[in-house]
């Protein structure tokens, strides 16, 4: 039990002395914590075990609460409304936190950077890479894992374990992220298996679970025999995948338990190397990094443990990339054309972290599908 | 044990305590037919906080515990109460979305699609005008924008009830989607911000257009409005001849047809209204809140008042009671997750029992003869 924490008197006290009694009262108490201990604050826009985003960061803050001296204070279901802000500022007022972590895109603006500017003394931290440095706060700052590069081992361990050399991508949104995972893919597939095609199918939103077993189910009648997917909670395609008797590869956190027999691996955030990160540099007083990014080469990503899926040789390839990753091999190898028009958009060969890719609006040739 | 947001309630209880003299004043006679409104919601959330009690002794927590978080979390802090206030803003304006087409007998839970359009049609507006023309101007423009629009959308489930006898509940709900996925489409299409890659939304309205937070406070001026249009409503629903046209027609829509009211214009306008309000609260979740539209718009706000309508009795004077309770109630159910380490659906399971006690207790309307006015007069 902390300072702020119940007791029969605080109770009659508030009663007794009304608002402003409670306000001066428990609210120094609250700040005095603060002081000694680092509490960090955390919401989520989903359930924490919804198998996908959400899950991948509550797992991490598990880990997080591990670390001696830090405190974490969590709360889930958070809509990307003025509701952001208020529970974070009750996070702040109320329990002392000292770092936020604000962990779904639409948290940013205007919420964060508001709030950041209003409690100065405050470090937050959001989870996508937004924050620039000529206009945002000094309090605020961004960071970010490049799935991609994850996604990109899916697709050697699937292009290795696939019979009909077809692979099913089940999307939601054609915005540059998504698109990154699905191209990434695909050219994982091909740099094992030129043959291989990656098809692909847009829900149109975030979590359409209906939708989504449709389209699963769709991309198995088209001749697929590997589903993949880039929606917020993969449950759904995992599932009706496993249902159908094809193999799968995961997406955000691990679906391995899902589909015990046709689980190839799944692309994963590790967001504790960056939790814990900020922990141990609160700790010895260093200021955060505002911006951090990074794929395999930083550790802010990994692959899900093989399952009955991944063939033997698709393991070893999958394990291969990754050190080829770790090592900064890049992905993205030019000149690469558009499925549409076999224009060349990619014209020389970048870097994984390359702004260029972040403005990604494209499908690259060996991806069926339209991003409209 | 009593819950702590009865609290709230306190001052009306105090004036029901008050004694009626032996000879009963006209006043004394209101007085105790009215008393049974107070008494009987009262006893039904004391029911419900009971039952509730006894849920978190299942689960192994202190119901002492849960009042003190819910009482610090929403109402005890001068955070927590702007916290509260601030949340029951927008449903007080989707409650009366509900509220004044149940006066006509209609149930509309179209809110949440008149809302996001309201919204999402105020931040289109506004696109040419941002630097053109003076700030307020433009949202005094947006906000009769937004109304209309969600006036437009509720009123084609009103009209079709009328012409084509569709049911207004599925269809409200159905043009709620409709209304979402129009938002959708041109928030990515043609509307879309294309400096912004990755959450689709429309151009930013800037500071400078941002509708600010009342002095003093950091509670934006949708509350305001909030209120002034529950008396206003009020007003128009109890004290003017339209009012008492609809209320006829819901009591009644036969009879309403004999008398020769304007029964399809009385649904269409009632309708309207409701969609109106509706489209309010998207106006000022983009000039107060989001500053720009996007699918953050649809956060549910139009299903909740639903919810605030039905525990109000679809009364516009005691909306914004029953909105600040589920407001805080909301506001406080994040420091309950954090502090007592419950899931987020423990305010919801609440928010259930209260709901399902008091429609349970409509049934208690008119039985207890205490309520009854001395003498045979019956004013119910």
């Amino acid at each position: 039990m902390t300072a702020t924490e119940i007791s029969r008197r605080t109770l009659l006290r508030t009663a007794a002395l009304g608002v402003a009694g409670a306000t001066l009262g428990l609210g120094a108490a609250g700040r005095a914590f603060a002081a000694k201990d680092l509490t960090v604050g955390v919401v989520y826009v989903g359930a924490r075990d919804d198998f996908g985003w959400n899950q991948a960061h509550a797992v991490a803050i598990k880990a997080l609460k591990d670390v001696p001296g830090v405190k974490v204070v969590e709360e889930e279901n958070v809509p990307e409304t003025d509701a952001v802000s208020k529970s974070m500022e009750s996070m702040i007022n109320l329990d002392g936190a000292g770092l936020i972590l604000a962990t779904s895109f639409g948290y940013y603006k205007p919420f964060v950077v508001d709030l950041a500017k209003k409690y100065p003394d405050v470090e937050f931290r959001h989870a996508a890479p937004l924050w620039n440095k000529a206009t945002d706060p000094k309090n605020a700052g961004s960071y970010f894992g490049y799935l991609n590069q994850a996604h990109y081992v899916d697709g050697v361990a699937a292009g290795l374990s696939t019979k009909t050399n077809k692979l099913g991508f089940v999307a939601a949104k054609p915005i540059a992220s998504v698109l990154s995972n699905i191209n990434s893919f695909m050219l994982g597939a091909r740099s094992v298996n030129p043959k291989a095609t990656v098809q692909v199918i847009f829900t149109g939103d975030w979590s359409l679970p209906v939708r989504e077993a449709e389209s699963a189910n769709a991309l198995v009648d088209a001749g697929c025999d590997v589903i993949t997917c880039h929606v917020d909670g993969p449950k759904v395609v995992i599932e009706t995948a496993e249902k159908r008797g094809v193999k799968s590869c995961g997406h955000n956190a691990s679906q391995a338990p899902l589909a015990p027999k046709g689980f190839i691996t799944g692309a994963e955030y590790k967001w504790i190397t960056i939790y814990k990160g900020y922990a141990t540099d609160l700790a010895a007083g260093k200021p955060l990094p505002n911006f951090e990014a990074g794929g395999y080469e930083h550790d802010y990503v990994q692959n899900t443990p093989f399952g009955a899926g991944a063939s033997p040789e698709g393991q070893k390839a999958a394990l291969a990339a990754i050190e080829g990753l770790k090592a900064g091999k890049p992905i993205y190898v030019g000149p690469l054309k558009d499925n549409k028009t076999g224009k060349v958009v990619i014209g020389k060969t970048y870097g994984n972290l390359d702004p260029y890719l972040d403005q990604m609006d494209y499908l690259l040739e060996g991806v069926v599908g339209s991003t409209t | 044990m009593s819950d702590a947001p009865l609290a709230t309630e306190a001052p009306r209880d105090v004036i029901h305590s008050a004694p009626p003299r032996a000879a009963e004043s006209d006043f004394a006679v209101r007085l105790r037919a009215n008393s049974e409104y107070v008494v009987i919601p009262l006893l039904a959330l004391a029911i419900a906080a009971g039952l509730f009690a006894i849920f978190l002794l299942a689960l192994g927590k202190s119901p002492a515990d849960f009042i003190f978080y819910v009482w610090r979390g929403g109402f005890g802090t001068s955070f927590s109460l702007q916290n509260t206030l601030q949340r029951s803003a927008p449903l007080i304006l989707t409650a009366l979305a509900v509220a004044i087409p149940a006066r006509i007998g209609l149930i509309m839970i179209g809110g949440e699609g008149a809302l996001v359009l309201g919204g999402f049609a105020s931040a289109a507006l506004a696109i040419p005008m941002l630097g053109h023309v003076p700030p307020i101007p433009t949202l005094i423009v947006m906000g009769l924008f937004a109304m209309a629009v969600g006036g437009f959308w509720v009123g084609i489930a009103g009209y079709l009830r009328y012409a084509r006898g569709v049911n207004e509940t599925i269809s409200s709900l159905l043009l709620t989607y409709i209304g979402i996925a129009i938002m959708n489409f041109f928030v990515e299409g043609a509307l879309r911000d294309l400096t912004d890659p990755n959450k689709p939304s429309t151009k930013p309205l800037g500071k400078a257009y941002m509708i600010g937070t009342i002095p003093g406070t950091e509670v934006h001026w949708g509350l305001v409005f909030g209120l002034a249009l529950c008396v206003g409503l009020y007003f128009l629903m109890s004290r003017t001849t339209f009012g008492f046209a609809a209320r006829v027609t819901g009591g009644n829509f036969r009879a309403a047809l004999a008398q020769g009211l304007p029964v399809g214009r009385l649904i269409v306008a009632c309708s309207a209204i409701a969609g109106a309000c509706a489209g309010l609260a998207g106006f000022f979740e983009v000039a107060a809140i989001q500053g720009r539209a996007n699918a953050s718009l649809a956060a549910g706000y139009g299903f909740t008042g639903i919810l605030v309508s039905f525990l109000a009795r679809h009364n516009p004077l005691v909306i914004p009671v029953v909105a600040i309770l589920f407001g805080g109630l909301v506001a406080s159910g994040g420091l309950i997750q954090r502090r007592m380490d419950l899931p987020d659906a423990t305010v919801l399971v609440l928010q259930g029992l209260i709901f399902v006690v008091l429609l349970t207790s409509e049934t208690l309307y008119g039985r207890f003869p205490i309520f009854k006015p001395r003498g045979e007069r019956d004013r119910t």
